[in-house]
């Protein structure tokens, strides 16, 4: 690659390697929790919930992370898993903005309100 | 139940493995496996489903995020369509037959299979000009290709009938729950004539976010059961990672060679289900 074309893609690049690093700590984090849970599982025998039930509303998966329930502590890391690409779309609208590409803040921003919309509908139904 | 966590992770690692290579969310073997080889309930394998597309989503765009074969800004600016279809989708639900869907959709993807295999020694896209909205939205990019030893650079067009393609597929993982990737894949390849690599990497680094949309309501829903969802979680993210390592070192015809028959194995599937359905 020559230099003139490392310097015009440079910023770019700056982009996608924090949105990168972004997802891999995200990743990191609910791989170790979802591990955590596992491990609390096999020591203790106990899901921490009767019978084959689990939690299903993040208040309820939450509550039973503070009494280190072996099934909420997996769902936390389910939670943070499923969180990443919308934490990710985040990510970008700031370094976007910090690149000071307007049209691709503009762009992500509609994502990401496109998304809390489905996310509020889904809530609904 | 420890045997069962245990089969479930090591399906996951292929279905992550073949996800991460193809740009797909590893739905096709995480479903058929689970529900028919383990004997575990429809919609567990779906919340699971949900999980898998999620971990191979955000466990592969690591890896090609880091090394630029995913294009950001053409990613992001097809979200734009692929999230309003996914909302136009909730919307028109029980509105319209989803028997035509699953056949009209079949048959695009036969077509599209066809097309493919005339495509299939085609290492890189023929040269074109760029699409003049491709300039002024910044799509044009550039990868090095370590299976080739060389920098790739290269254009985009079709913007409209990519983004129409776009927001269709948003509509139909929408309606039926699935070609999350499949139709992205098609979309960039087939219309904007992106590179092969770059195609499954933004496809890869695109269906995260979709699935993610709908994760919520499958948690409240009691599908995302954890004893299932765990193993498929780790076991995809850990495929996932394998799969960008050997991807980046395969030829383009190669996983054109993959791609194919998983092409046609969906798009028959989908048009039994039309018919019979």
């Amino acid at each position: 690659m020559s230099l003139l074309e490392n310097n015009k893609t440079s910023k770019i690049g700056d982009t996608e390697i924090f949105i990168s690093k972004a997802l891999r700590f995200g990743v990191i984090l609910s791989a170790a929790t979802i591990g955590l849970g596992l491990l609390l599982l096999i020591i203790t025998r106990n899901s921490g919930y009767p019978g084959s039930s689990f939690p299903t509303s993040p208040v309820q998966i939450v509550k039973g992370l503070f009494l280190l329930k072996p099934y909420a502590v997996i769902l936390t890391g389910l939670l943070i898993l499923i969180l990443t690409p919308v934490f990710r779309v985040g990510i970008s609208i700031l370094t976007f903005l910090k690149e000071k590409d307007y049209l691709y803040v503009a762009i992500t921003s509609l994502v990401f309100i496109i998304l809390m919309i489905s996310f509020l509908l889904g809530k609904g139904e | 139940m420890i045997t069962t966590a245990i089969e479930i992770f090591f399906i996951s690692i292929l279905a992550g493995f073949l996800g991460s290579l193809l740009g797909l969310g590893g739905g096709i073997i995480i479903i058929p496996t689970l529900t028919l080889l383990l004997g575990i309930d429809i919609k567990y394998a779906i919340g699971a489903s949900i999980v898998s597309v999620i971990a191979t989503s955000s466990g592969s765009a690591i890896a090609y995020l880091k090394e630029k074969i995913t294009n950001v800004r053409v990613g992001m600016f097809l979200e734009i369509a692929t999230t309003t279809g996914a909302l136009t989708g909730a919307f028109i639900a029980g509105l319209v037959n989803t028997k035509y869907l699953y056949l009209i959709f079949g048959i695009l993807l036969l077509y599209s299979a066809l097309n493919m295999f005339k495509r299939r020694k085609e290492e890189l896209p023929k040269e074109f000009a760029p699409h003049p909205l491709a300039n002024k939205l910044k799509l044009c990019g550039a990868y090095y290709d370590q299976s080739l030893s060389k920098e790739v650079t290269y254009n985009v067009t079709g913007i409209y009938g990519g983004f129409g393609m776009m927001y269709v597929a948003g509509i139909i993982s929408g309606l039926l729950g699935i070609g999350s990737g499949i139709f992205k894949v098609m979309a960039m390849d087939t219309f904007m004539k992106l590179p092969m690599k770059v195609s499954t990497a933004t496809s890869n680094f695109m269906i995260g976010v979709t699935a993610a949309a709908s994760a919520g309501i499958y948690l409240t829903r009691g599908y995302i059961d954890p004893k299932i969802a765990a193993p498929v979680a780790l076991g995809v993210l850990l495929g996932a990672t394998l799969g960008t390592k050997v991807m980046q070192r395969l030829r383009s015809t190669t996983l054109r060679m993959i791609f194919i028959p998983v092409l046609l194995y969906v798009s028959i599937e989908m048009i039994i289900k039309g018919v019979w359905l």
